[in-house]
């Protein structure tokens, strides 16, 4: 079921009146009935997925969770026995049951996110190996449907879990709790990833019918509608126009579609999440942010910590710190500042880290060398910025632009125009062909297409681009005004004329330049298939 | 405080309603100023209804007969429930909306859409099924038409489907807000000019001669229906030379009318009873018939109505005659104006003609 389909409006419009008109003790227990009809509806088969992540998480987390009450009973039963060094190793006994726990169900789900999303990765490569060395031999690909979601409710779980580990936060003792946190509908079309702590509190809390509460949900949802349905998909034609034909379409296009590329998703990832993000406010139910206005970044770094910041946080959380810290990595630390110096030696353990991370990052997107390079690149751009730093700073020693608006400005659209061309390893089917493509602006000089009318032969007319220029304006003009708070509380304080020709008028606007319905393809989010 | 809060509600709601029912009756497309065919199934609810023949079908209805002639010749009241490309289901269910108004004696149903057994497009849909008024019978027309690409709620809500055309309204669709004109005479689409049909394409090989079963279905219910409702079912093929008439169908269809005890009447083979020339009588090379080749197709299915169907001469209803007396101007005055416009071009024609040679 699409956020952006008609069904889905009618399933929440149900849901909320039933969610509010039901006994509130029974709130959460209807969230839970919802969101599995809503993962049944994408292919009944999908429930097997979801429900052998939240048994296997929920019996791993409940018994860490005994684990850790048998240690506390026998440390108060046995405290006047047991001398300092017996209770230290009988709690590093205990903690490695809980890490054996810990380490089974990791095995368990992440192995069955890696078999559904990358077996047939696998085999490709495989069979590229075969081919290579003369060899007949063909593996065949397996029949493997990606259940939506999945490296979503499975990274979701696998954070409760660690977390239980680590005693962040308590074990949830009912198993249908679990089950929501795991399947909470909104949040499973693509992400957020939220941490038990920041969304156990308020999805399971009971919740008062709170007009103002249900609106600005709803603008919020509104909101997303129009990213979605007035630009993300109508750039998606002009996208999918130049990166499906490469022979076509290249130099000057190539640029231009790199630049497509970049509204649609941020249109497309930003619009759904707003929409995730709605749909539970709605309900009373407060989700975690996603995007702090990527696009007006004035570094790599600092991108990554404002767009898909859950994603972000797990990866630094979960990946980056434990990488960092285990003792293989010490071991390494300590032989490289002997081998390499202090300086190098020091930095080398993070570059390691960071490049799983980033390793991670990229085969998370997608199981596909395109994406693995492009996590790869973003690190290599990281880490060369990083190292780049004393440079930047004797720069700004010797010319004082620093806060200064241009120079600001400047940042701000080489890290969109970096991030842009990192980007383009989506869109083409292959590595060397997005390197070639990306070549190509350089090579081509074609620059005349951008105002002799070629783009109109895009599929997009002239009105569409006028839409997307505006679409774009308002985009820019909602960031600038965002930076001093929320627009919608800023909103709600102005005259009700005023508040209702904004929030109307936006209506207005999806619904007659959405590009939704007969004679346009319904397309799912992008995020949707990662 | 509270009431205050209630009639902003109240205004606001007035609002929301009134533009957005405004807007859709903007973006809905005016098939009067355009595709005229489009236009036709809604004009039968304007008709007083008390027809003595309705027919249902697709184009080769509405464009090859004329109830001006049943009327004028024979005292027939007749009307035209044609819509394009009018699938089986669609005409079903159109007949039984009919009903829903009317019990006539007879009902003719040109067979050619007995080919199709599955949904096709969406704009021809719409054409047929946005003019029927709302009742159970245009739910079910919709739900057994709609294509894979197509969502009832489009239909509930045009303003979703046509959200798109505020860039391309023209002054028409302000001319036509509110206000559609007539484009029939009773259903009939009429055409004065002439394309002689010269190279009919032959009919390429099917896999499959067989008729679909769900098209059989709903001529099986078409039977039923009229059956129930004491109305005599006639089965036609026009004469339109294409598309092509294969005699696997047209076998089918002669059996289908022995079983049930119905008259089939195909006007391929009576073009020389009904003195149809296809180098005068076609407007687009023997698709459908112009008004000359409806005219005179009309005058043999009136005798045919009259002298098989046992229909009664009604010319003497003072209510009736003065009804279709108005009809008739509208008809004359429609075709005078279709020969001064031919006329018109022949004579702009010409000189480029000349120039040409």
């Amino acid at each position: 079921m699409l956020f952006t389909s008609y069904e889905f409006l009618g399933f929440l419009a149900v849901l909320l009146l039933l969610y509010y008109l039901v006994p509130k003790r029974f709130q959460w227990q209807l969230l839970l009935a919802a969101s599995y009809l809503f993962y049944f509806l994408t292919g009944p088969s999908n429930l097997i997925y979801i429900l052998a992540a939240t048994v296997t998480t929920y019996l791993a987390g409940w018994q860490i969770a005994r684990i850790g009450e048998r240690q506390s009973a026998y440390l108060k039963e046995h405290k006047a026995e047991l001398d300092k060094e017996a209770k230290k190793a009988y709690k590093a006994g205990m903690k490695h049951k809980q890490w054996l726990c810990l380490l089974l169900c990791l095995l368990f789900n992440i192995g069955v996110l890696a078999v559904v999303k990358y077996t047939n990765f696998v085999i490709g490569n495989v069979n590229a190996v075969f081919q290579a060395v003369g060899s007949g031999s063909r593996l065949d690909f397996l029949d493997i449907a990606l259940p939506m979601g999945i490296s979503f409710f499975t990274f979701q779980a696998m954070g409760y879990l660690i977390d239980v580990y680590r005693g962040v936060v308590p074990a949830e003792r009912n198993p249908f709790k679990l089950a929501l946190f795991v399947s909470f509908f909104p949040q499973l079309v693509q992400g957020p990833i939220s941490r038990f702590g920041d969304l156990a509190v308020s999805l399971f809390e009971q919740h008062r019918f709170d007009g103002r509460t249900v609106s600005f949900g709803l603008q919020r949802v509104l909101w997303g509608f129009f990213k979605k349905l007035v630009i993300a998909d109508r750039m998606l034609v002009g996208v999918n126009a130049i990166v499906r034909n490469p022979e076509s379409y290249s130099g000057a296009y190539v640029f231009l579609g790199m630049l497509f590329y970049a509204l649609e998703l941020y249109a497309d990832f930003t619009g759904g999440i707003d929409i995730t993000i709605g749909v539970a406010e709605t309900l009373g139910i407060r989700v975690t942010e996603n995007f702090i206005r990527p696009y007006f970044s004035k570094s790599i770094k600092e991108y990554w910590r404002r767009w898909h910041i859950t994603m972000g946080t797990w990866f630094t959380d979960y990946i980056f710190y434990p990488i960092s810290v285990c003792k293989p990595m010490l071991k390494f630390s300590r032989f490289s500042r002997a081998h390499f110096g202090e300086q190098i030696g020091k930095r080398m353990p993070v570059y390691l880290s960071s490049f799983a991370v980033w390793f991670a990052t990229g085969i998370w997107h997608g199981a596909s060398w395109n994406f693995i390079v492009w996590g790869l690149a973003n690190w290599v751009v990281i880490m060369v910025s990083q190292e780049f730093e004393p440079l930047y700073e004797r720069f700004h020693n010797r010319f004082a632009v620093r806060g200064k608006m241009s120079f600001r400005l400047f940042q701000v659209v080489r890290t969109v125009l970096l991030m842009s061309a990192l980007r383009t390893f989506d869109c083409y089917r292959d590595v060397p062909l997005t390197f070639r493509m990306f070549g190509s602006i350089f090579t081509e000089f074609n620059w005349h297409v951008l105002w002799d009318g070629s783009l109109l032969g895009l599929g997009l007319s002239l009105t569409d681009f006028a839409i997307l220029l505006c679409g774009v304006l308002v985009l820019i003009a909602v960031s600038l005004w965002q930076r001093s708070g929320s627009v919608r509380e800023k909103l709600a304080a102005k005259p009700y004329p005023l508040r209702f020709a904004v929030w109307y008028g936006l209506f207005l606007v999806t619904l007659l330049m959405g590009a939704y319905g007969v004679g346009y393809d319904a397309s799912q989010f992008i995020y949707n298939q990662f | 405080m509270k009431k205050k809060k209630w009639v902003r509600w109240a205004v606001s709601a007035g609002i929301v309603l009134g533009s957005l029912y405004l807007l859709q009756r903007l973006l809905l497309p005016k098939y009067a100023a355009d595709v005229i065919e489009g236009a036709l199934i809604a004009e039968y609810y304007d008709e007083e209804k008390d027809h003595d023949v309705v027919f249902i079908g697709d184009c080769e209805v509405y464009e090859n007969f004329s109830p001006q002639v049943l009327w004028d010749e024979y005292g027939i009241n007749s009307y035209i429930r044609g819509s394009a490309q009018q699938l089986i289901w669609q005409s079903y269910y159109l007949l039984e909306d009919t009903l829903r108004y009317e019990k006539p004696d007879v009902v003719i149903f040109n067979v050619l859409s007995l080919k199709y057994n599955e949904p096709q497009k969406e704009a021809y849909n719409r054409m047929t099924l946005e003019g029927m008024e709302w009742s159970l019978s245009k739910v079910n027309a919709i739900r057994a038409s709609m294509t894979e690409e197509e969502n009832f709620l489009d239909y509930v809500f045009p303003i979703l489907r046509y959200h798109s055309r505020w860039s391309e309204l023209s002054g028409a669709d302000l001319d036509y807000l509110f206000d559609t004109p007539k484009v029939s005479h009773n259903g009939y689409y009429m055409r004065v000019d002439v394309k002689p049909a010269e190279n009919v394409p032959p009919g390429r090989v099917l896999g499959d001669y067989e008729f679909g079963e769900n098209a059989r279905s709903y001529l099986d219910k078409m039977a039923q229906l009229c059956r129930e409702n004491d109305i005599e079912l006639v089965l036609i093929k026009a004469p339109s030379l294409y598309p092509y008439w294969y005699d696997e169908w047209e076998e089918q269809v002669e059996r289908f009318a022995e079983e049930n005890g119905l008259r089939y009447l195909n006007f391929l083979e009576l073009v020389e009873e009904t003195d149809l020339d296809f180098s005068t009588d076609t407007y687009d090379a023997g698709l459908h018939l112009n008004l000359s080749g409806a005219e005179k197709v009309t005058r043999y299915l009136g005798r045919f109505l009259r002298e098989q169907c046992g229909l009664e001469d009604r010319r003497g209803e003072e209510h009736l005659a003065r009804r279709w007396e108005e009809k008739g101007t509208a008809y004359s005055r429609d075709r005078d104006e279709q020969y001064r416009a031919l006329e018109l071009k022949a004579g702009t024609d010409q000189p480029e003609k000349q120039e040409d040679s």
